[in-house]
């Protein structure tokens, strides 16, 4: 099980390797050392699970050296090998290996080549400390490292101030949430003596409600922020001035989802605060909500997607705060396969069309790019839950638990589903169906398939997104997923007794609803690009919330700034000191006359001064 | 003699010996090789009392004590702890780093000998465990300081030099003031006029006075550091110094300020510095957030990084005035990472100036694209000031907060605002000066095989402090813990629930 | 005949007063500075007079370093006239003023 510490150091050499040699190694050569240093990350998770198989129970931890410690705190380096660090580094290394592949191709011909590679690698290098690590601080070692790698590589083509200013709103907003981390790390360490996960799932019992609730609320602003919640999801609409393959690796499949897993991992002090769980819920399922409704609107491929991301992010949550844990990492794997495979599709039609974006000057691509796609609409109804379809199964779940916890949510829930199920319908339609209308774009020549190094990954994926409901079937004894987790949420696990009749309604309501919408997308978009009445500007706009945000937050910060780097500081506050020094030269300057430079009046002074002091000594002293 | 005699000794006798080199004119920098060759020995010699330091011990170490200045109770009294040896440590390493990024002039004898002097200064001002001895040093750092910024610096360079010197000078009067009185209450008291610290450690003050010595002390340190609002003398100098002057000035010097508080507020008023934790965790988290507002306004990069370290140096004392052994070891280790990064963002500060002649964002751009080297050397170091785990700002930021949020969580949940705000103005800075892509820009030299040279030190530390800071830690923290026990074991003085009234009141 | 002691002293006096009002009242500097001499000579009278009239011989060896000392402040001061001279061609004291806050 040591082998989880080749999971992590094969992304740190390649990483290394390829920031001293990448540029001679140049193009494809450096592609391939990024993509071979993930592979071997893949392969060593394999053999850790491999090898877990059997002892499932007993979670195993590699210590490697301590970091840093002060009084009584100690932060270790030391990795966490149990079934929910083994599934997130299974599937992180596995859909960043076939992201890298496909980056080889996509990523051809761009002049900073290999040094998109050294950030995808110190990427995943983050990504994997982030899931295995067993304490706190070197948990947010890799979550601020994949923070500023996702930095780094939406403003990958800085040349464009769009996106330099993406990249940038992206660190700043997670930064927001991180204070959460830090200080969610605090209280923890306050009250447990510890920030390791072994002693805080020992003694999260001890905690009072009030510690447990305001720790997870604070750890679900560092979440928030990570997995794009309300309100802090605007940066990741930005977030796709990247390259798609950033897109697809770390803003929908893996990245994202680290606030799902946090929030997994500090179940047992969620179990504990029901009022957080509950804000945790409504604030998923009105993110998941809000989110839909803005993807039926948009025109930019790759933020429809982006929107449905954080749809699906807040589903994730919905289960998260409904207790359903499993759920909720279930969900975070299959969308994982199925909007990877959403991303590097819309990947390879932007690339097949030089770079456009514009959802309307696409069309009929289907006779060009099949495999494209055939793949794409695989992913549509994995995503839309239609059976039996990984989507179904994933986010079935989610629902059934939302449903034993309030109906509400649940409502919530399906409707979103309905909105997912057109959305996706559009795209598909509106991109790979109808009358072509890239000829300005393409100026004559037609779109073309990707090459196999980008269609391979497709392919995989697709495979995945259609077969990923086989993890976790909800049926008895397939439930493969739940049982290797069950150790670690133990009795964190919210159980809502429901009956098997009730179970099999929910799950046909999800089958209708799915296939409703995609008959919904069929009847609006089947030969239309364009529907003013189902295309709302506020939706188009994303509710207006990023601009709301600019005139208040960006704006004012800036006008405050400026204002105390001009005034405040230079007049109040310099101003202070200056006066100070003004009353000195005040005085000075009285005392100045007398130094007239003129040595008689000098001596005039010094006689009258002598004269007083003997008339002094001579008349008052001698006396 | 000790090592930290020679640690004195070897830059005050290099200075000395300077203005007596004659060399032919031609050749005269090779006094330049001359000041190099000296701080190399003084790296060494500081690297050899960090491999002699007891790391488990807590008293001083490598003392000397002889009389100076019998008749009136001046000792020669040096002595190392944690926080003297990080800090010596610091001050070789960096003095080297500037005696090589010292250029611009063609007789670079002044130029040398103050920058000796300079360090024989700050040696001396780390190491003294006798006021009078300290307060000699701590002044003497203000000549060389002053000749540096005004003779050598850029711009408006006299006017700053000169605010510099008043701005600190005033401060230090109250310093002198505050030592002198507090040597005759003990004379007073015990007969036995002396200026060693651990002596005077055991003079029995009144509330009253302790927070009367207190404030004059505090005003010399608080300039020095700078804490808000007495900053306002450091972007204008910073700005004006030249390069290797600033890589001093705010990287070894303002720790003179955060460690005076330490060594002599918490040893000398322990039970003041107690019941004015509040004004000056106040002060503290006020300057991490104005420092950090102002710097996003900033479009000057050396004014930038002047109020970033406004804000940087506000969180050691936050950490200072938390009283956790956590919070303690955070501060300290923060002045080393801080004089570390703040002294490599200098020196490229330094090169794009020299190839620019500004520093100001909105004439600069797509850097980036014209030197990709260079601004990945940047990059790193300007997220080691943001304070990314890895990398060195992280650790001790990281210990200060926590120290602080377990004796005081709201001053720590208002300053962890000043780690986003250290993203904003470092990020929009750099998105400025080095994003985009400007086609008609002048041309912008990739980073010297010299240069690289010059900054590869810092960052070596700064990832290595980043990833493995234990051997610095490991020796901070037994003094760490006794500093914060004796502040934790002093009692409350008598009269002194001392708030400001009461002093008024006092005086009358 | 003898001459009182104390006629000594007056002629003292009124040298002195003589040389103070030299000081006061002349703008060149060289006769400033002869005044100046008046002025210790009325002292070294003084100074005299007293020994004798006291029968103590300090006050003649205190005139042998008023002499001395003298000596070398017109040394000293003729120096830096001559210097002042040739840089502003003026020995007048009021020109000379650089140093005025």
């Amino acid at each position: 099980m040591s082998a989880v510490g080749f999971v992590v150091l094969f992304p740190l050499l390649g990483f290394l390797i390829l920031l001293a040699i990448g540029k001679r190694l140049g193009d494809p050569k450096a592609g391939w050392i990024g993509t071979g240093a993930v592979l071997a990350s893949f392969v060593s998770a394999i053999v850790v699970w491999l090898s877990r198989l059997g002892n499932e129970g007993h979670p195993y931890v590699l210590r490697l050296f301590d970091w840093f410690s002060a009084g009584g705190f100690h932060a270790n380096v030391s990795l966490r090998v149990d079934g929910l660090s083994v599934a997130m580094i299974l599937f992180v290394t596995g859909v960043a290996t076939l992201i890298h592949l496909y980056s080889i191709g996509y990523m051809k011909g761009d002049s900073r080549y290999h040094q998109f590679f050294v950030y995808l690698n110190l990427f995943v290098f983050s990504m994997t400390v982030l899931v295995t690590a067993n304490t706190l601080p070197l948990a947010f070692l890799g979550w601020e490292g994949v923070g500023a790698c996702s930095y780094w590589l939406i403003s990958f083509w800085f040349e464009r101030p769009t996106a330099a200013s993406a990249g940038k709103k992206a660190f700043i907003v997670n930064r927001i949430g991180d204070t959460g981390f830090l200080l969610g790390t605090f209280l923890v360490f306050q009250h447990l003596g510890s920030v390791s996960f072994s002693r805080i799932t020992a003694g999260s019992l001890n905690l009072s409600p009030d510690t447990a609730t305001a720790i997870v609320l604070l750890f679900f602003l560092a979440a928030a922020g990570k997995s794009a919640q309300l309100p802090l999801f605007t940066w990741l609409l930005d977030a796709m001035e990247g390259p798609t393959p950033v897109s697809a690796l770390i803003h929908a499949a893996t990245m994202v989802t680290a606030g799902v897993y946090l929030m997994a991992r500090l179940s047992p002090i969620l179990a504990l605060a029901h009022t957080a769980d509950l804000v945790i819920a409504i604030i998923g399922v009105a993110t998941a909500f809000v989110a839909a409704m803005a993807a039926t609107a948009q025109t930019d491929i790759k933020k429809i997607v982006a929107y449905s991301t954080v749809s699906q992010l807040g589903y994730m949550m919905l289960g998260i705060g409904t207790g359903a844990y499993t759920a909720a990492i279930f969900l975070m794997i299959t969308h994982a396969f199925y909007k990877a495979l959403i991303f590097l599709g819309s990947g390879s039609v932007i690339h097949s069309l030089d770079g456009e974006q514009n959802i309307r000057k696409m069309g009929a691509l289907r006779k060009f790019m099949p495999i494209t796609t055939v793949t794409m609409i695989l992913a549509w109804l994995s995503i839309a839950g239609v059976p039996p379809f990984s989507g179904f199964f994933s986010k079935g779940a989610v629902l059934e638990n939302a449903f034993g916890d309030s109906p509400f949510l649940w409502a919530a829930g399906v409707i979103t589903a309905l909105l997912t199920a057109y959305y996706m319908g559009r795209l598909v339609y509106v991109v790979f169906y109808g009358t072509p209308r890239f000829e300005e774009v393409t100026h004559g020549h037609d779109p073309h398939e990707s090459p196999s190094v980008m269609t391979i990954p497709l392919v995989v994926l697709a495979a995945a997104a259609v077969l990923g409901g086989l993890l976790n079937l909800p049926v008895g004894g397939f439930g493969f997923l739940g049982s290797w987790l069950a150790p670690v949420f133990g009795t964190a696990q919210a159980a809502y007794p429901m009956s098997t009749g009730l179970k099999d309604a929910l799950m046909g309501t999800d089958a209708v609803v799915a296939l409703l919408g995609v008959f919904l997308s069929w009847r609006a978009w089947r030969g239309a690009s364009e529907n003013p009445a189902l295309e709302r500007k506020v939706f188009l706009n994303g509710w207006y919330i990023d601009a709301f945000y600019d005139r208040v937050f960006a704006r004012t910060g800036t006008a405050v700034a400026e204002l105390a780097d001009t005034v405040v500081d230079q007049r109040v506050v310099d101003g202070a000191v200056t006066g100070v020094a003004g009353v000195a030269r005040l005085v000075g300057g009285a005392g100045r006359k007398v130094q007239s430079g003129l040595v008689r009046s000098y001596l005039l002074i010094m006689v009258g001064g002598l004269i007083v002091m003997l008339g002094y000594v001579l008349t008052v002293a001698a006396r | 003699m000790g090592y930290l005699d020679w640690l004195i000794a070897v830059p005050a006798v290099g200075a000395l010996a300077v203005p007596f080199i004659s060399l032919p004119e031609e050749r005269r920098n090779l006094v330049r090789g001359f000041g190099l060759a000296i701080s190399l020995v003084e790296l060494v010699l500081a690297a050899v009392v960090g491999i002699k330091f007891n790391p488990h011990a807590t008293g001083y170490q490598f003392v000397t004590n002889v009389h100076w200045i019998g008749s009136f109770g001046v000792s020669w009294f040096l002595g190392a702890d944690g926080i003297t040896l990080v800090l010596i440590l610091l001050t070789a390493l960096l003095f080297v780093i500037a005696m090589f990024a010292m250029k611009g002039v063609k007789d670079f004898r002044a130029y040398v000998g103050w920058m000796l002097l300079l360090e024989a200064a700050c040696m001396g001002s780390f190491t003294s465990l006798d006021l009078f001895a300290f307060f000699v040093f701590f002044e003497l750092t203000l000549i060389p300081s002053y000749f540096l910024i005004a003779d050598f610096g850029m711009g408006a360079s006299g006017r700053a030099a000169v605010k510099f010197f008043v701005y600190t000078f005033a401060g230090s009067a109250l310093l002198l003031v505050g030592i002198v009185s507090l040597v005759f209450i003990h004379d007073s008291e015990t007969h036995h006029l002396t200026f060693s610290l651990p002596a005077l450690m055991n003079t029995h003050l009144s509330g009253t006075t302790q927070l009367l010595l207190f404030l004059a002390f505090t005003a010399a340190f608080a300039v020095k550091t700078p804490i808000f609002p007495f900053h306002t003398w450091s972007p204008d100098a910073y700005r004006a110094a030249p390069i290797p002057a600033v890589v001093m000035l705010a990287g070894v010097m303002a720790k003179l300020g955060s460690y005076g508080i330490i060594r002599f507020d918490l040893e000398l008023f322990p039970s003041t510095a107690r019941s004015l934790a509040w004004l000056m965790l106040t002060l503290a988290v006020i300057g991490i957030l104005y420092g950090a507002v102002v710097a996003a306004g900033e479009r000057d990069l050396g004014r930038l990084v002047a109020y970033s370290s406004l804000s940087h140096m506000g969180f050691i004392v936050l950490g200072i005035f938390a009283f956790t052994t956590e919070g303690m070891s955070g501060s300290i280790l923060q002045m080393v990472n801080h004089g570390i990064y703040t002294a490599a963002l200098f020196l490229f500060l330094g090169m794009i100036y020299e190839r620019r002649g500004t520093l100001d964002v909105g004439k600069l751009g797509g850097l980036q694209k014209r030197a990709p080297i260079f601004a990945a050397m940047f990059m790193l170091v300007v997220m080691a000031s943001v304070g990314l785990p890895g990398l060195n700002g992280f650790v001790g930021e990281f210990l200060i907060l926590l120290g602080t949020f377990i004796t005081h969580r709201w001053w720590a949940v208002a300053a962890v605002a000043g780690v986003v705000a250290s993203a904003v103005y470092m990020l929009w800075a750099y998105q400025r000066a080095f994003h985009r892509s400007q086609a008609d820009a002048p041309p912008f030299g990739e980073i010297r095989l010299k240069e690289a040279l010059l900054v590869a030190p810092l960052l070596a530390l700064i990832v290595l402090l980043g990833v493995y800071p234990a051997p610095l830690l490991s020796r901070i923290g037994p003094t760490a813990s006794s500093v914060v026990q004796h502040v934790l074991a002093a009692k409350a003085p008598g009269a002194a629930a001392a708030s400001l009234p009461a002093v008024v009141k006092g005086v009358k | 005949m003898t001459i009182p002691g104390s006629w000594y002293l007056v002629v003292a006096a009124l040298l002195f007063g003589l040389g103070a009002f030299g000081v006061l009242t002349r703008r060149n500097v060289i006769v400033m500075f002869m005044s100046l001499e008046l002025m210790l000579n009325a002292v070294n009278l003084t100074f005299v007079s007293y020994a004798r009239m006291l029968n103590d011989v300090g006050g003649q060896v205190d005139v042998f370093f008023v002499l001395v000392v003298a000596a070398a402040e017109v040394v000293v001061g003729l120096g830096i006239i001559v210097a002042i001279f040739r840089q502003r061609a003026t020995v007048t004291a009021d020109d000379i003023s650089s140093l005025k806050g």
